[in-house]
């Protein structure tokens, strides 16, 4: 019989202790028990990243990750970038340049620009082009998400 | 002085919640002692239920159970004809049709317990398509399964063709399309005869659902609340299914006592809500050897799915735009809505628009070609110019030179240059082939013909407390920038600061009926009322003596905290009143459609690999004529957002039919663009204001839909010699049009 577990990891830099069932999802432990909602469900099976966190400095799906495999993992989710009221510059060039329409993807499509940008410090069209695929807007077009990228390593 | 803010990007109103995730969408609201509910369905196209069986195992009693008993008022879906039911009572009408509902607080029992249903289903014959729906194979709506039809006469078309040094003929069909907005439909509802009927959701028309609320419980409009909450998404698919979900959610609340929330899942919500209508075009047109257009004879049938719902006017629309923005002597359109068994099929940003305009972009390349011309130069000698009319008879009124946006179309996107390139490329390459085509369209703004005069729209604006004005209307933010540009329009016409606007959120205990967030009219004519109402505010300042003529924002701030400090509140609304000259005969389709329309040049570059047959968008120029644009960021994204889903449109969104059902009902198998595959699109505006728009704005939002699809297929046949007049255009298709022509095959 599965029993629900207790589990320890740190979202957004804060530790948490979580039960649940080990096959839970870590979107649903993050948007139901952590009320973490701005990690939000776009398909369910990890195609439109709308779901995207950064675990252990990996942009994952959090619909397609067990939370039994988050033990011990250090989570960051959209609530854990800006620092008090000061923006992450990811976030900054979101707003300024138009990189947010109805704003459904846009926690997930932050979290990817942040990662690819710790990977790749000045990327490329392509790059950005590339290192977005994973994540869908159905609003922009993409023009304005590279536009906001792009803004965010401007020096 | 205040600074100029028409035409200025300030921040999106809402911005800041969304990039840092506080936004709160329905899925993010909670409520104490809520419930989950879901939705059981027809697995079957059309026929009859005689039973239905609950499974063993589950605990029956702990749940709530609705079926078309438990209805408290009438069965029907309040839109325009009232045949749908909420629930399936007898009949079966199309695959995934409600018939029943569940409440559990335990979701994954309920998931179980939505398995363990079965119905006893006696099934009936079912029509999947525009020709078995046309020839009456059955017949499953109605006398002759005929929603709506239409007919559009201007000049003598029979006249015509005998002084044609050329008639031609061609046929033209699109798909249907999935709005897939990333958050799918959702609404949680608190229901009870005490309090009445209260809704949260996503959604783009309050008021539609308040009145589809009124008739289902049969209650005092006073008694049902309406609330938007933030939407991620709508693109006409959060337009009329709302009603269905609210319902269906307050049944279940109104039952059971309890809250009740209903969020789709993505298969659910593809498989069961609207899509765009598809549609078959046949177009006969009578030409004359120098490529002046006599006459064009257009047959134009949209497939409507199994009710009626908004079907009769997304015909309206696109049997409107079917001449395209040319000067016809005589054209007659023909149009229909035919049912088939398949889910209802819906709003979808264009409108009927897309189907038509696609018909008539393509035809016009095969009449160029017939005649020996250019593309650009036939459309060059039958641009409608000012003084001109449209198909209904519309006199063109404002200074529109198509001639002139088509010239600077083509050089900004370098057209010849790589026509010319392009035919080299050609000639010295097997394996890819290049092409470059356009297309030019118009789109008009706000509700069609007397729709707005129905509407009868009102706006209201008050101060608060602190001295801002609150702006209120019923048109929501959908993500397409509408409470930034209201607070624009607001902040200009009182002439303070935009910091200073507040707009209320779409709740209809608070704001009055501005109408539905459709139709490209929430600029144009939503913001004309915010524009009017803030200006009653000043007014009433103003007369009382607390505001001077000229004033700076602190000034007017002051003013709104002494009125209300002496009489307890300031409102101003504003009711929409049509521009002068406006005038619609409906029966005979003649008149003024629109108040204003947008003008549109798009051209497409693309490459086709001849050993995949896949076509790709290289490079893409939008080009439009769209009136004062108040927001110059929030306006390019409208157009690239447009322009995105058209290419998917065009050559990627195919939907796989299955016994009247979506098979594909999934992000993996239905394929939208992503960042990977789109061209950089180029956006420019052409502003001629309008006159009846605020600060001269037009609509543009539906706009971007109409023009890339035949642009792109013009572009194909450009590049491949063949012509391809279905979308959307898979490889396969294309592999077969190639081999089976010869062309480059």
């Amino acid at each position: 019989m599965v029993e629900k577990i207790a589990l320890n990891f740190t979202v957004n830099g804060e530790h948490k202790t979580v039960h649940a069932w080990p096959m839970a999802r870590l979107l649903d432990v993050l948007r139901e028990e952590l009320h973490l909602t701005g990690t939000k469900e776009g398909c369910g099976e990890g195609e439109c990243g709308a779901c995207s966190v950064i675990m252990n400095g990996e942009l994952v799906n959090s619909c397609l990750v067990p939370v039994a495999q988050t033990a011990g993992t250090e989570i960051k989710t959209i609530e854990g970038l800006a620092n008090g009221d000061q923006l992450h510059a990811v976030q900054q060039a979101f707003l300024e340049c138009g990189g947010a329409q109805c704003g459904i993807c846009t926690p997930g499509m932050v979290l990817a620009a942040i990662s690819l940008l710790e990977r790749t410090p000045h990327p490329t069209e392509e790059d950005i082009r590339n290192g977005l695929a994973g994540n869908l807007c159905r609003c922009t077009g993409y023009m304005k998400i590279f536009d906001s990228v792009l803004k965010a390593v401007q020096p | 002085m205040q600074k100029q803010l028409i035409g200025q990007p300030i921040l999106r109103k809402e911005g800041l919640d969304k990039v840092t995730g506080r936004a709160r969408y329905v899925d993010d609201l909670t409520f104490p002692e809520m419930l989950h509910g879901v939705t059981v369905r027809s697995p079957i196209a059309r026929g009859r239920i005689r039973g239905i069986s609950f499974g063993d195992g589950i605990p029956w009693h702990e749940f709530t159970i609705v079926t078309a008993k438990d209805i408290p008022g009438a069965n029907c879906v309040a839109l325009i004809l009232e045949d749908q039911p909420y629930l399936a009572d007898e009949i079966i009408n199309h695959p995934e049709e409600p018939i029943l509902l569940l409440a559990h607080s335990d979701k994954y029992l309920l998931e179980k317990a939505r398995r363990a249903i079965t119905f006893d289903l006696e099934p009936l014959p079912a029509i999947f398509s525009i020709e078995d729906s046309l020839q009456k194979t059955e017949i499953i709506w109605g006398k002759e399964n005929i929603f709506k039809k239409f007919l559009i006469e201007k000049g003598d078309v029979g006249a015509a063709w005998s002084q044609a040094d050329f008639i031609i003929e061609g046929e033209y069909e699109t798909g249907a399309q999935e709005q897939l907005y990333i958050e799918t439909n959702g609404m949680i509802a608190i229901a009870n005869p005490s309090e009445g009927v209260t809704v949260w959701g996503s959604m783009q028309c309050p008021y539609y659902v308040h009145k589809a609320l009124i008739k289902l419980f049969g209650l005092e409009p006073e008694k049902i609340r309406v609330v938007q909450a933030t939407t991620g998404g709508g693109f006409g698919g959060k337009e009329e299914y709302p009603s269905i979900l609210a319902g269906h959610a307050a049944l279940l609340a109104w039952k059971s006592g309890k809250p009740v929330k209903m969020i789709y899942d993505r298969a659910e919500d593809m498989a069961a809500t609207t899509k765009r209508h598809p549609s078959r075009t046949r177009i006969r047109t009578a030409v004359t050897k120098e490529g002046k257009l006599l006459a064009a004879e257009v047959d134009f049938t949209i497939d409507g799915g199994a009710y009626a719902t908004l079907s009769s006017v997304v015909l309206s629309r696109g049997t409107i735009h079917a001449a395209g923005p040319y000067n016809w002597p005589n054209v007659r359109v023909h149009s229909r809505a035919v049912a088939t068994n398949h889910p209802p099929h819906g709003a979808f940003r264009g409108f009927g628009a897309p189907q038509s305009i696609f018909a008539m972009e393509r035809h016009l390349n095969k009449v160029a070609q017939t005649v020996g011309l250019s593309p650009e130069e036939l459309r060059r000698r039958n641009f409608l110019k000012p003084g001109e009319t449209t198909s209904t008879g519309q006199v063109i009124n404002e200074k529109i030179d198509l001639a002139a946006l088509l010239t600077r179309a083509l050089t900004l996107s370098n057209y010849y240059a790589k026509k010319q390139r392009f035919a080299q490329f050609n000639a010295e390459t097997t394996t890819e082939k290049k092409g470059i085509g356009f297309a030019t369209f118009m789109h008009g703004a706000g509700f069609t013909g007397s729709g707005e005069v129905y509407l009868a729209s009102v706006v209201g604006a008050e101060a608060t407390e602190t001295g801002k004005v609150r702006v209120l209307t019923s048109n929501t933010e959908i993500g397409q920038g509408s409470f930034t540009i209201f607070s624009q329009i607001a902040a200009n016409a009182l002439g303070i600061d935009v910091s200073q606007i507040e707009i209320a959120q779409p709740d209809t205990a608070n704001v009055p009926n501005s109408g539905p967030t459709v139709a490209s009219r929430t600029t144009m004519i939503v913001g004309k009322l915010v524009e009017s109402a803030a200006l009653g505010l000043k007014q009433t300042l103003v007369g009382s003596g607390l505001l001077g003529e000229s004033y700076a924002t602190e000034e007017f701030t002051t003013a709104c905290r002494d009125y209300l400090a002496k009489h307890g509140e300031l409102k101003s609304f504003s009711k929409y009143e049509p521009p002068p000259g406006v005038h619609w005969d409906d029966e005979k389709y003649q008149g003024e459609a629109y108040g204003t329309y947008a003008w549109a040049v798009y051209v497409a570059e693309v490459t086709v690999d001849l050993t995949t047959y896949e076509a790709r968008v290289d490079d893409f120029v939008a080009l439009q004529e769209v009136g004062k644009v108040i927001h110059p960021v929030l306006a390019a994204g409208q157009i690239e957002g447009g322009v995105a889903q058209a290419i998917g449109y065009a050559l990627y969104e195919n939907i796989v039919w299955q016994n009247g059902r979506m098979i594909n009902n999934q992000m993996t198998n239905y394929i939208m663009p992503t960042s990977a595959d789109l061209p950089p699109i180029h956006v420019y505006f052409e502003e001629l204001p309008y006159a009846f728009g605020p600060s001269g704005a037009k609509g543009i939002g539906e706009l971007p839909m109409d023009g890339p699809a035949p642009a792109i297929l013009n572009a194909i046949e450009d590049a491949v010699g063949s012509p391809v007049n279905r979308i959307p255009l898979l490889p396969e298709t294309l592999m077969k049009v190639m081999t089976a022509g010869g062309a480059n095959g």
